[in-house]
């Protein structure tokens, strides 16, 4: 579930600690608040500045073929060049997560890097897409293992870590085997290790496979579930980099945000930052699944307009455009949003939440005018139901509330207020529990009643009808 | 669930990562915690960093409704029930756990406090069976009072007509608790209180969402001698008391606020009554003694109160025992003592007698111009014996072992002697990073400590610093040495006594620990016996037995080795609740009164005096004890000069003043002296330390109470069926 989940936004101000006050200074320019300057529109990104340029697995994956694209190059001087170097090129690239919550990287990474009291530091990277329609990272895992592992590297040295923990999906076999295959050959290859590309800097990679949850997506039930507990998440605070894995602070990120890492360093944060609008910069891997003739992952200019990413890279809506009903923008968890929306929205993360959804992952679902979009909304809370981790009452009671719901309001029986109950009961859940899997889960819901009420009336109506005669 | 332990393996041990704070960087930096206010309802406090919103609330009297919060148990912060708003915020915050910043506006009483209580409240009641009806939590209940204060005024389930409610498999988890998993609200306490305080990890969550079950994952029963607290903790009616299930409700009873006597601790409690009849026992809370738990024997073991007592006065008449009526008895007893000289006489006293009974029969023997009182546990009379009181008590008092770094166990299993003092050790070894150590068998503590040797020799070897333990002791700051009171018994029981005195001592020197820091304890497990050493019980078993008394009076002795065939000539009188051994012997026996029954004084084994209360009247004929004996003396002729029981407690204070100051300490000193007295020394016998109880099945049946009571032998049979299927 990556960190679509993750409401680092939200981090209180003490637990950035010195940097919080840096933060506040800057604030209203990061945030959506004051008016963008500067490029109003991506898209038509160049091969050139393709980051993943063996996305499609054409080439060799191993380090032979990854060295020919460009990996590793430099990468001693990177890290020579120093922690804070690092840190500054990241934040001058305005990189957001890409796990879904768009928390600005740089300053993420910058919270470890304070005095250390003793205790190791530890990167972790979350590569536990489970996100329904997610599926940009398995591509770096199986086509690009090598520019993770390039990236942990260089994050790690941002950071201070000593050691970074790649926590994988069960399900992508094949991607641990290469990501593990890969590992193995950074190590022979001195690239990583004791004395990491003869920096003398000193850095290990662990992958752990895990079994399957999608709570484990989420950072600290991830931690819990590194260190062999149940995937639960814990309470915040403490933040996992002053308390995480094995007690000792932590970062979690993204597999993508890690592997944009070493390009960004070698072609510097403003080539990064050239891409996309304000605040929203850089190149992403978009997902298109659904209803489209070619469904695909392509790497786009971030701020693309969506209807352009689904005509130029996915051949369009099956049907054409017109047969567009709508969109799932982000992942599963996102908002839908209908089809008069999509004609004009942006990909990037303040557009979408200027039309109450949210960029996620990048993973856009198309639906037209074939799908029972009812149905579609009531399948997503059955899989959140079945991975709700059930340790906090509104998610373990509400969800399952919601999912009794809403199987009735794809048969239609039910009653006209109940919609209005429903919407209360996702906004029940809403920001009331301890992770975000709980308003991942309400939040599909309140974009159908937003947008498709009529269809969940008329539905009632006719089983009304039905039942009558 | 138990994170802390983690903690220490990541080696923190200077930074205290409490369950509540858990901010280190922030307490690293402000060395001296300055105190931060925040306002709770507009009203402005000054709390300690780390603070949660919940403590600063309850700091100016502001309740905040919690399920799965308490105080004693890690923070879990699952139940959502504590939700806060705070000024400025989009978000509600757990009051449990999140630590209050400063200038926090917090409002528990606003319409998004409220709307987010109400919303968590619907959601336990969604899947919450309504059978309030035949729920045994009815009218104590959490949940019952809760969602009458915060919840909802109706209901808009309607699901319910079309897929029912939840419902999960019971489990059985022994004969003391009773499961109906339905009603659980996964608060995880229960887990909790297992892991954490229990130090038994039987208990965990299987499952996920809403088919997540609080149990044992493979069916076993959670058997630990803290068990029946998870009853009190559970805020609903999922683990209720199996002995108690369909007995009474709360409204229904009257409760009295009493002490607990099967142990030496004196755990407070309060007993639920109903009609002259003994309902159940539950916890009291001090935080000197024994917090808000309870033994699981002190618990549970209030149906022996109703099996097997002595209702009338019995004599023996054709070599069995016969009902008779009080005058016969009495008339009897007196005879025999009246006739005997008073050098055949003596008296031994049992584990429950009470202060007010041990000083009638003293008085009563002196005036006879006896001096042979022993308890049933001998205490050595070498040395300076029981003349100072150092010697005896546990010193340090029993919440002053969280003080302590390093604890040296000597021939004792506080797990299952002082059950509420384990618990201590355990938080201790938590929370604190004490270092434990242990002479004697090797039993389960529920936390690791160091093994130091079974034999008695050991002790010297630590006072000599020849053992390699001793580079730990010396270092320590604030070490504290728990020695058991049964080794006392030993033939070398005075030599164990001086040696542990020495060692103490002589660790005392190298104390940097607060002023008054004591280093001696001694850990009781009779109730009865610092009140008896306090007043002089000075004879011991052997010496009774090298006496050959012509009249042997037993003041509920059942557990002493005292055979018939050690006195064939003697006339035995016993004065006691239960019919158990002391009975069978006896040649009269005069029925006394159970700890329920009246209103005597204890004193537990940190020499802190306190009182029963009278629950429920005495059984048939049975009579507080004390009246008994004053009557007797009455039927001698040597009538004792006291009538009501204010004239008892008169006397009790001329000889202790401190056995009726209640609740107070008196603390003792003289440490020096004692072990100048102790100086005489013999040799350690060779036979290793013995405990009577290392495992569970002996913990539940230690007195007349918990032998007759059916609920402990069902716990012993339990103990063994689960020891029998795991081999």
């Amino acid at each position: 579930m990556a960190g679509v989940l993750a409401r680092c936004t939200r981090i209180p101000r003490r637990q950035l600690g010195l940097v919080g006050t840096f933060l506040n200074a800057q604030q209203p320019k990061t945030y959506s608040n004051a008016p963008p300057e500067g490029k109003k529109v991506g898209g038509n990104l160049s091969d050139e500045d393709r980051i993943f340029t063996n996305l499609y697995g054409r080439h060799d994956w191993r380090l032979k073929g990854s060295l020919q694209r460009g990996d590793w190059y430099k990468t001693k001087e990177i890290l020579d060049k120093g922690a804070d170097w690092i840190i500054n090129e990241i934040k001058v690239s305005g990189l957001r997560g890409r796990g879904g919550a768009g928390f600005p990287s740089g300053m993420k990474w910058s919270f470890m890097n304070k005095p250390s009291d003793g205790r190791p530091k530890y990167l972790v990277v979350n590569a536990d897409e489970g996100e329904p329609g997610t599926c940009k990272d398995r591509e770096i895992l199986r086509h690009d293992p090598h520019k993770l592992v390039e990236g942990c590297l260089i994050a790690g040295r941002a950071m201070g870590a000593c050691a970074a923990y790649i926590y994988i999906r069960g399900e992508f076999y094949n991607e641990a085997s290469n990501l593990q295959v890969a590992i193995a050959e950074a190590y022979q290859a001195g690239l990583i290790g004791k004395n990491s590309c003869g920096s003398g800097y000193d850095f290990d990679i662990f992958v752990q496979r895990g079994a399957g949850a999608y709570i484990c997506g989420e950072e600290t039930a991830l931690i819990e579930s590194i260190e062999g507990k149940q995937g639960k998440p814990r309470l915040k605070p403490p933040f996992p980099a002053d308390v995480g894995l094995f007690g000792c602070p932590t970062t979690v990120t993204n597999v993508e945000t890690v592997a944009v890492s070493p390009t960004i360093c070698r072609r510097g944060g403003t080539w990064f930052a050239s891409f996309g609008r304000p605040r929203n910069s850089g190149t992403k891997l978009y997902n298109i699944s659904g209803h489209v003739n070619n469904p695909c992952t392509v790497e786009e200019e971030m701020s693309v307009p969506l209807k352009e990413l689904i005509e130029k890279h996915a051949g369009g809506v099956i049907g054409g455009w017109d047969n567009l009903l709508g969109v799932i923008p982000g992942g599963s968890s996102t908002p839908i949003i209908p089809k008069t929306v999509c004609d004009e929205v942006l990909m990037d993360f303040d557009d979408l939440v200027r039309v109450q959804s949210s960029f996620g992952t990048a993973a856009v679902i198309v639906m037209n005018k074939q799908t029972d979009v009812i149905k579609a909304i009531a399948r997503l809370i059955s899989f959140y139901k079945h991975e709700s981790c059930g340790q906090c009452t509104p998610c373990r009671e509400g969800i399952n509330w919601m999912y009794k719901i809403m199987w009735r309001f794809v048969e239609g029986n039910a009653e006209e207020h109940e919609i209005d109950m429903l919407w209360e009961i996702s906004k029940q859940i809403e920001l009331h529990t301890i992770c975000a899997l709980g308003d991942g889960a309400a939040w599909p819901v309140q974009g159908l009643i937003r947008h498709f009420r009529p269809e969940i009336e008329s539905r009632i109506q006719k089983f009304k009808c039905v039942a009558a005669n | 669930m138990l994170r802390l332990p983690l903690i220490r393996a990541a080696g923190l041990s200077g930074c205290r990562l409490g369950a509540t704070g858990l901010h280190t960087t922030a307490s690293k930096l402000q060395a001296p915690p300055e105190q931060i206010e925040v306002f709770i309802d507009d009203i402005p406090v000054l709390v300690d960093p780390g603070t949660t919103v919940l403590q600063a609330a309850a700091k100016i009297g502001v309740e905040i409704p919690r399920f799965c919060y308490h105080e004693r148990l890690a923070v879990a912060g699952n139940c959502r029930m504590c939700l806060v708003e705070i000024e400025k915020q989009i978000k509600p915050v757990a009051a449990c756990a999140m630590p209050v910043m400063k200038g926090w506006r917090v409002k528990t009483n606003s319409d998004l406090t409220r709307k987010a209580r109400e919303g968590v409240m619907e959601f336990l009641l969604v899947n919450h069976p309504l059978d309030c009806p035949i729920c045994d939590q009815g009218g104590e209940c959490d949940l019952q009072d809760q969602s009458m204060a915060f919840g909802n005024d109706r209901s808009r389930f309607v699901d319910i007509n079309f897929s029912g409610k939840r419902a999960v498999e019971d489990k059985d988890v022994g004969p003391l608790i009773k499961t109906v998993m339905t009603r659980c609200i996964h608060c995880t306490r229960c887990i909790r209180f297992a892991s954490e305080v229990a130090g038994v990890d039987d208990l965990g969550t299987t499952g996920r969402g809403s088919d997540m079950q609080v149990g044992t994952y493979v069916e076993k029963m959670f058997l630990s001698e803290l068990s029946g607290n998870v009853i009190d903790l559970c805020p609903v009616g999922a683990l209720t008391s199996k002995p108690y299930a369909f007995v009474a409700r709360p409204w229904e009873t009257r409760r009295t606020d009493s002490i607990d006597v099967l142990d030496a601790v004196g755990s407070n409690i309060v007993v639920s009554t109903r009609s002259g009849e003994v309902l159940r026992v539950l916890p009291r809370l001090n935080e000197e003694i024994n917090e808000e738990w309870l033994s699981d024997k002190s618990r549970f073991a209030c149906d022996g109160l109703k099996r097997q007592r002595l209702l009338t006065p019995m004599m023996k008449v054709d070599s069995k025992l016969q009902p008779v009526e009080w005058e016969d008895a009495l008339v009897a007893a007196s005879r025999a003592l009246q006739q005997a000289p008073a050098t055949k006489i003596a008296a031994v006293t049992g584990k429950l007698a009470d202060a007010e009974a041990l000083i009638s029969l003293k008085d009563l023997f002196n005036k006879l111009g006896s001096e042979t009182l022993a308890t049933e546990q001998p205490f050595p009379k070498d040395g300076a014996g029981i003349d100072l009181r150092s010697s005896y008590i546990m010193n340090n008092k029993i919440a002053g072992i969280e003080e302590a770094d390093v604890v040296v166990l000597i021939g004792t299993n506080p797990r299952f002697e002082a059950p509420l003092v384990n618990t201590r050790l355990r938080k201790s070894y938590l929370h604190r990073e004490q270092t434990i150590a242990l002479i004697g068998p090797e039993v389960d503590l529920t936390y690791e400590y160091e093994h130091l040797g079974d034999s008695a020799e050991v002790i010297s070897q630590l006072k000599n610093g020849t053992h390699p333990f001793c580079a730990t002791l010396k270092n320590a700051k604030a070490p504290l040495i728990i020695l058991g009171a049964e080794q006392l018994g030993r033939s070398d029981g005075s030599k164990i006594l001086a040696e542990t005195q020495a060692l103490a001592a002589s660790l005392g020197k190298t104390v940097q620990a607060p002023e008054n820091w004591k280093v001696l304890n001694v850990l009781h497990s009779n109730a009865s016996q610092v009140a008896a050493l306090d007043l002089g019980y000075g004879s011991s078993l052997a010496e009774i037995k090298a006496q050959n008394p012509q009249v042997l009076f037993l003041l509920g002795a059942d557990d002493a080795d005292i055979k018939r065939e050690d006195f064939p000539n003697t006339f035995i009188i016993y004065l006691g609740s239960h019919g158990d051994q002391g009975a069978c012997i006896a040649d009269v026996v005069l029925p006394g009164a159970a700890y329920t029954e009246k209103n005597a004084s204890y004193v537990n084994t940190e020499g802190r005096a306190q009182q029963t209360g009278t629950a429920v009247n005495p059984p048939g004929m049975a009579r507080p004890d004390w009246k008994i004996i004053r009557a007797l003396s009455e039927f001698i002729g040597v009538r004792l000069p006291y009538d009501t029981i204010h004239d008892v407690r008169g006397r009790l204070e001329q000889v202790a003043p401190h056995l009726v100051r209640y609740g107070d300490i008196e603390p003792a000193n003289y440490f020096a002296q004692a072990l100048e007295l102790a100086k005489k020394t013999g040799s350690f016998a060779s036979d290793p330390l013995e405990l009577k109880q290392k495992t569970l099945d002996e913990f539940f049946m230690t007195d007349v109470v918990s032998r007759a009571s059916p609920t402990m032998a069902k716990c012993v049979q339990a103990v063994i069926k689960q020891r029998q299927a795991q081999l």
